[in-house]
């Protein structure tokens, strides 16, 4: 069966990706992931303002005590071999890529207009095959209109399109007020792939100690609908070619990513939970599903349950949602 | 001077390291103020792989003490090996007894020495030559320095010298004044040492490496008939040494174009009085002699370089045959001998030799500069005129004012000598703001970018936590030979507006010179907050006032508290120095260079902060007249005793100096309780209590450092009279019912840590952000919490008989330790305090060198102090390595009064009562309530005693508070307890007699600037471990439990309180050896310290730091002694270790090697745990004691 794709201008063996994650920071979890077979590889994301908040501390920690005792001149070695930055970062992707013959996408979440572009940069440089924007948090003001927001992600995209020479992917939330607006938009400044969608950091509350903690919840299949959603919406309609990332956890989940347009299927939750073996009994499970039921290739079912294909579009919009309503009071 | 690319602007320290490296193959260091630096940079670069002459990495090895250094010289050299050491102080004491092998031995090598005033009535960091000169009698070589060229210079013909001689050398230079003076000096190349030094030399040496492929002895133990004519067999070489020196010295002025001589004279050919001196003070001499000449003066200067051996013919050589009056200045004191060293050889030489050379000037000698003392032209001047009086003082001091054996030399104190064109600038900062970085930074450019010679000298505080800083920069054309601080700058800059306050700023400005101040007021309102002292000097020297709110700026441009790029740029821009627009270029380079691999982040927030400065810089237009009401406060309090008004209170004005010798104890004792007096106002923020959220757990008297923070319970009645703002709130807890309970900040002593609101648990329900304590600005409470904290002083102190041994209860004990000059957040000094809230009555302190030796002992103030009835711990310091011996050596003396007291007590039994001496004898005194009864029953003992005049009752009488148990405890830190002093605490620990350790373990040695000690854990950074140690840490606690018959507790505060507050209350009442090692965060660590509890958690909760306690007495029962007191951990050593620098800074360099010493260090973690649980199973059988 023929499971090839294209996803962001690179081919891929099939579409099953290891989608943005802590799993690629360890050589052991790699190789069990090539062992799997994954097509892609997508690191976790490197946060500049981390960055810049890590640099910040440790020059406070170690200049705050500098030439302040007559005894010492300082309480630590010098400072001046080693590295606060993406160095490490660098480093993985330079290992990964002569680990793996795979593609290795780069991820990044920038905090300003010049830690973007240089931090992207130093992704190509150490080899990355592609770069995927993690637009967590682009507005940071109150005052931030919808368009401000929007106009800065799409400056941003533009730049690093023309700066940059590997495929640039955008990782977005489903938060916009009219989301195939900024999809377009996106689209039209160059972005060689969509990633739909994000899921944020939703810190918990500790009701004893009164106290915000932070939480990590694994997703679950039920988190795919809003994908199937909106990469229905998108299939056929853009350039960019798709990801969809949350929710894909079993072969079922695949197809329907892969129905509704999606042209690689990312998996995290899925693969944390059950291992990287996971990703490869997903992809000969739906080789299986596809061979049994008679498909030719995949590009046959892509895009197969999309919004321009389906046979009731109206389901998808708001139709839908009306009806799931009624059902309830039914 | 040379071409610019020749030279190079450093310290001595680093001239002189980096001449030893490159021609050493070994060397083995410890570290000691003020050489560490030059050990620290050997390893540094050992470790960055920068090789010696010949191509080869020098092995550097951080020993346990000088004494093992100086072995490991020893046998490095005796392999045939070419090794070198760098030493101080008592340090170099410790290797004299490897100095005389060395010697005996005809090695050649050099070690070289930041010479440092040795420890007597007291310790001083400071220089002089009291160190070197006790080992003039080792059979080393000895060359002085006396600057920062000179000291690189030496360094180098030194290690040339010990090759052709054989002799060894100790090359020392002046401590501080030359070792941390950073001047421009003119390089020594790589092609200069090679041609400097002898390959065929060092081969030969090589060949008398001990070798079983040609073995030979050395080490013989010989008897009379020969040892005698073996020691004079060297003379020969000894008898070669000058010329040898002085033909190395001609060398080496062919090659660099540098001339030196063992004795250089400078002055008028027909001089006829003449300064003989060695060091730094040589070079206020020379300077001096040079405006002397041009007034017509017929004097000079002759600098001895080669002390040892004595250069007799070329120092008779060197002086003008006019000479009529010789004075010899020593830089150290040697009680009860004829003269000083240099004295005697001078005289000796003359005596000898004076005949031959027709010379037969009046000598007479005199001491300066002991520990740093200032050494000033105007003191030269005035040892000048002494020298021509008709009966000069013999054996005078100069530069202090002795009125009490009227031995000082009278000077000008007025007189400067500094010409115009030498540019001087003295700048006030505080430690952690950055104004020393900057001004090194600074220097860098002028020295680096101009054709200008430049010095810079800085001053520092002896305390840890807001230390002010005093920089002192020239700049001139020629070499700078004022070995000495400014007194009259053209350019005065104080980083802290508050300084205005507390110090005399504007004292060394002379006329017409620009004040800049960094102040938080406008430009139009600037003049009307400066003092009325402040004001009137600017109108009477006519100086010129800049200002700008440069933590604005900073804040503005993301740079936080950090100033120092704000004020260097304005430094550039008032002072005229260079060209504004090429010194901000230059000034940004550097950045560039200093930021660039830490993060293009960094260097932008200072490009900005350079930017956005220029333009908030402002001068002052000034009245004609001073318009301020308001004055200077006074030092001290008014209340303060006479001691402290006339003493503590003029070295905290920082006129020391002027204290003429009478003002001074003669033995070295003070009396304690005074920090209290010096109210330092260093806190941008204190807590402030709000009683009704509070939940009364006194978890924040607990941890402060400072005892800043306290607790009362009180009857009610107590609060007639209160502060209108002070708050108090009804107790809640079964004891003291009824009564108020308060806590209470000491605003003026605090310094903002935030230990205290950080540790507080206790939430407001409706707006948890709003905790019981609650950091604000210090400045509008500083009046109204002063009054409260006075009053809260004065409420009674709790009953202590009625206090139960819990953290909360225990936290109403009175500190006896108070408001040190610990750092902010410093990890040590909680336990001290509780120490001595615990005993602090019947304590007393054997204390280790170091930090809490510093903080606990260091003038003006010192934080012991006494209760109401004058009690308090009783502290002394003796040395670095011999404490644990010499807190044993305490007790025994105790016992042996309180044996004592107990045999006179039965002798005289009938006398005072049968009753009353049972009860004595018999008393319980392991708790407050049995301690109070004894003391009770010596004060009716002493009233029967009273008129009794039998030598019996009146022993008796001097010895009866004996009879009230003490506690003696033995206090350092883990570079006392793991390395230099751990022989000696194992022996004590063996001896098993009633003493108590505390082991403050920060993990490394912290005083000196965090070098590493066998406490350091496995993967930590620290200095002579940059790369991170590859070894775990000793484990102090189980070495101590295989003894058996000793208390042993691990603890750490911040992680269980409790088990802190029970260790110590069990060690003090186990009669026996107790061994307490107390989890020390410390900034060595590289964090904010406000977290310190919740890193101490994290260390317990990880395994990193398990907690225990090791009672012997258990064993008795058949039960394990030892208790763990940690559970299982229950998270990885990575996320303790996360969260420091001393760790990540590993990670940053070597991710691949952080991730393999992470995981050595989980193993080891792991499974030490595991040995402690198996331990704490054991079940040892009952076996049967001799009476049953």
């Amino acid at each position: 069966m023929d499971l090839t794709t294209k996803y962001m201008g690179l081919e891929l063996r099939h579409p099953f990706v290891s989608g943005a994650s802590p799993l690629v920071d360890d050589m052991a979890m790699v190789r069990r992931l090539e062992d799997a077979g994954a097509a892609a590889v997508v690191m976790h994301s490197l946060f500049e303002e981390q960055i810049l908040a890590e640099q910040q501390a440790t020059i406070e920690a170690l200049e705050a005590s500098e030439d302040s005792f007559s005894e010492a001149r300082s309480f630590l070695p010098d400072s001046q071999h080693f590295r606060i930055g993406p160095d490490q970062y660098l480093e993985q992707i330079r290992r990964l890529k002569d680990a793996l013959s795979v593609p290795v996408i780069a991820s990044l979440n920038g905090v300003t207009p010049s830690g973007w572009l240089r931090h992207a940069k130093l992704c190509e440089s150490a080899g990355a095959d592609g770069l995927e924007l993690n637009v967590y948090y682009v507005g940071n003001q109150r005052t931030d209109t919808a368009e401000i927001v929007e106009t800065r992600l799409l400056r941003m995209v533009g730049v690093l399109k023309e700066e940059l020479h590997i495929p640039v992917a955008v990782k977005l939330s489903p938060f916009f007020t009219n989301f195939i607006n900024v999809a377009d938009a996106l689209d039209a400044q160059g972005a060689d792939a969509l990633v739909v969608f994000n899921r944020f950091y939703q810190p918990d509350i500790d009701i004893d100690g009164l106290e915000v903690v932070p939480s990590l919840r694994l997703s679950d299949s039920s988190e795919l609908l809003l994908r199937l959603r909106w990469l229905a919406a998108l299939h056929g309609r853009v350039r960019a070619s798709l990801a969809c990332t949350g929710g894909v956890h079993t072969a079922q989940d695949a197809i329907k990513a892969l129905m509704a347009g999606a042209d690689s299927v990312q998996m995290v939750s899925a693969l944390l939970s059950n291992g990287p073996e996971h990703l490869q009994r997903i992809r000969r499970e739906v080789e299986e599903w596809l061979e049994q039921h008679e498909y030719s290739s995949l590009s046959q079912l892509r895009g197969s349950m999309s919004l321009d294909r389906c046979p009731d579009p109206a389901a998808f919009e708001r139709a839908n949602y009306l009806r799931v309503l009624q059902s309830w009071r039914g | 001077m040379g071409s610019l690319d020749r030279t190079t602007t450093i310290d001595a320290n680093e001239a002189t390291a980096s001449v030893a490296h490159r021609l050493s193959e070994v060397i083995a260091i410890y570290p000691i103020t003020p050489s560490s630096a030059m050990g620290e940079l050997a390893d540094e670069w050992s470790s960055h792989g920068q090789t010696n002459l010949w191509g080869q990495v020098p092995q550097v090895v951080e020993m346990q003490s000088e004494a093992g250094a100086a072995g490991a010289v020893h046998g490095a050299l005796q392999s045939g090996a070419l090794a070198t050491t760098f030493t101080a102080s008592q340090g170099l004491l410790l290797m004299i007894p490897n100095m005389y092998k060395i010697a005996g031995e005809l090695t050649p090598f050099c070690m070289h020495v930041a010479a440092r005033t040795l420890a007597t009535h007291a310790l001083s960091i400071f220089g002089d030559h009291s160190d070197v000169m006790a080992c003039r009698q080792t059979g080393f070589a000895m060359l002085a320095s006396g600057s920062v060229q000179e000291a690189q210079d030496f360094a180098a013909i030194s290690h040339a010298a010990t090759l052709q001689s054989r002799i060894p050398f100790l090359h020392f230079f002046d401590g501080f004044r030359t070792s941390h003076e950073v001047a421009k000096i003119e390089r020594l190349d790589d092609e200069a040492l090679r041609a400097l030094v002898d390959d065929t030399l060092i081969a030969a040496h090589r060949a008398r490496g001990l070798s079983p492929d040609h073995p030979v002895l050395r080490g013989t133990a010989q008897n009379p008939d020969v040892f005698f004519q073996c020691r004079e067999a060297a003379n020969l070489y000894y008898d070669a040494v000058p010329e040898i020196v002085a033909g190395t010295m001609r060398r080496f002025a062919k090659i660099t174009g540098r001339h030196y001589g063992l004795c250089d004279y400078h002055g008028h050919p027909e001089a006829e009085h003449v300064i003989v001196i060695m060091g730094s003070g040589a070079e206020t001499v020379h300077e001096t002699v040079d405006w002397l000449l041009a007034r017509g003066e017929r004097v000079g200067v002759l600098k001895v370089r080669l002390f040892r051996p004595f250069p007799a013919a070329d120092f008779l050589a060197a002086l003008p045959r006019t000479v009529r009056s010789l004075v010899v200045l020593d830089r150290t004191k040697e009680p009860g001998s004829v003269g000083e060293p240099l004295y005697l050889d001078v005289v000796a030489t003359l005596a000898e030799r004076s005949d031959e050379v027709a010379l037969k000037p009046r000598v007479i000698g005199g001491r300066y500069g002991l520990s740093s003392k200032e050494f000033t032209p105007a003191m030269v001047q005035g040892v000048f005129e002494e020298s021509k009086r008709a009966t000069p003082i013999n054996h005078f001091t100069v530069g202090i004012m002795d009125d009490v054996t009227h031995r000082s030399v009278a000077y000008d104190h007025e007189l400067d000598i500094e010409p115009q064109d030498v540019f001087r600038a003295v700048f006030f900062g505080l430690g952690a703001d950055g104004t020393v970085g900057a001004n090194k930074n600074s220097i860098k450019i002028i020295g680096e970018g101009t054709s200008n010679y430049a010095q810079g000298y800085f001053v520092y505080d002896s305390k840890k936590s807001g230390a002010i800083t005093i920089s002192h920069l020239r700049f001139g054309p020629r070499p700078i030979r004022s070995a000495y601080l400014i007194r009259q700058a053209q350019f005065v800059a104080c980083h802290q507006f508050d300084f205005l306050d507390r110090y005399d700023v504007v004292e060394c400005a002379a006329p017409g010179a620009v004040l800049l101040l960094n102040s938080r007021y406008d430009a139009d309102q600037v003049w009307e907050h400066l003092p009325r002292e402040v004001q009137d000097q600017v109108i009477a020297k006519h100086l010129r006032l800049f200002t700008i709110d440069a933590y604005a700026v900073a804040q503005a441009t993301g740079m936080g508290r950090r100033i120092n790029t704000v004020m260097q740029t304005c430094f550039f821009a008032v002072s005229g120095v260079l060209p504004p627009d090429d010194a901000i270029t230059r000034i940004k380079e550097s950045i560039r260079k200093t930021y660039e691999k830490k993060g293009a982040g960094l260097v932008e927030k200072n490009f900005a902060a350079v930017d956005a400065t220029l333009a908030q810089l402002h001068e002052v237009v000034l009245p004609s007249a001073a318009t301020a009401t308001h004055r200077r406060p006074p030092v001290v309090a008014t209340q303060a005793n006479d001691f402290v008004q006339r003493v503590t209170a003029t070295i905290l004005a920082g006129h020391g100096d002027l204290l003429p010798v009478s003002a001074f104890p003669v033995d070295g004792t003070w009396p304690t309780g005074t920090a209290k007096w010096e109210k330092r106002n260093i806190a941008q923020e204190i807590p402030v209590w709000d009683a009704a959220v509070c939940i009364q757990c006194n978890k924040c008297a607990l941890v402060c450092p400072h005892s800043a923070i306290r607790a009362k319970v009180y009857a009610p009645g107590e609060l007639d009279g209160a502060p209108e703002t002070f708050k108090s709130t009804d107790y809640r807890g079964n004891e003291y019912k009824g009564w108020k309970y308060t806590i209470q900040s000491a605003p003026e002593d605090c310094t903002g840590c935030q230990l205290c609101a950080m540790v507080c648990p206790a939430k407001d329900k409706a707006n948890p952000r709003h905790k019981a304590l609650e950091m604000l600005p210090q400045a509008p409470l500083r009046e109204p919490e002063h009054d409260n904290f006075a009053f809260f002083l004065d409420l009674p102190e709790v009953d202590r008989s009625t206090v139960r041994p819990d953290v909360k209860t225990v936290q109403f004990l009175e500190p006896l330790f108070e408001f040190s000059g610990a750092c902010a957040g410093c990890g040590e000094t909680p336990y001290i305090k509780l120490l001595t809230q615990l005993f602090g009555d019947r304590l007393i302190i054997a204390n280790a060198t170091g930090c809490s030796s510093i903080y606990g002992g260091n003038l003006p103030t010192t934080p012991y102090t006494t209760n109401r009835d004058g009690r308090g711990p009783a502290w002394a310091n003796s040395l670095f390595e011999d404490n644990a011996e010499f807190g044993l050596g305490i007790r025994l003396g105790v016992t042996h009064h309180t044996e004592r007291a107990r045999w006179l007590l039965r002798q005289i039994s009938s006398q005072v009562g049968d009753e009353l001496v049972a009860a004595i004898l018999g008393a319980e005194q392991h708790s407050e309530a049995g301690i109070a009864e004894q003391r009770r029953r010596v004060v009716t003992l002493r009233q029967k005693l009273q008129g009794n005049t039998s030598p019996l009752a009146v022993y008796l009488d001097g010895i009866a508070d004996y009879l009230v148990r003490k506690s003696v405890w033995i206090v350092g830190g883990d570079g006392w307890a793991y390395d230099i002093g751990f022989g000696g605490l194992d022996h004590v620990l063996a001896l098993g007699h009633d003493v108590n350790m505390l082991v403050l373990d920060t993990e490394v040695y912290s005083n000196t600037g965090g070098q590493q000690s066998k406490a350091t854990p496995l993967g930590a950074a620290a200095k002579f471990a940059a790369a991170g140690k590859s070894t775990p840490k000793k484990d102090l606690g189980l070495i101590a439990m295989t003894y058996g018959h000793a208390y042993v507790a691990r603890m750490a505060f911040g992680a269980k309180d409790l088990h802190t507050t029970r260790s110590l209350i069990e060690a003090d009442a186990y009669p026996g050896t107790s061994l307490l090692i107390a989890y020390s965060p410390c900034i060595a660590h590289g964090y904010d310290l406000a977290y310190g509890v919740e890193q101490q958690k994290l260390a317990v909760q990880s395994g990193y730091w398990p907690i225990y306690h090791f009672d012997p007495r258990r064993s008795l029962q058949g039960e394990s002694p030892l208790l763990l007191d940690s559970p299982a951990p229950s998270s990885s050593i990575k996320d303790f270790a996360h969260n420091e620098t001393r760790f990540r800074m590993v990670e940053q360099i070597d991710p691949v090697r952080f991730r393999e010493l992470m995981a050595a260090e989980q193993r080891e973690v792991t499974s030490r745990f595991a040995i402690y649980e198996q331990l704490a199973k054991l079940v040892v059988p009952k076996v049967p004691t001799a009476g049953e």
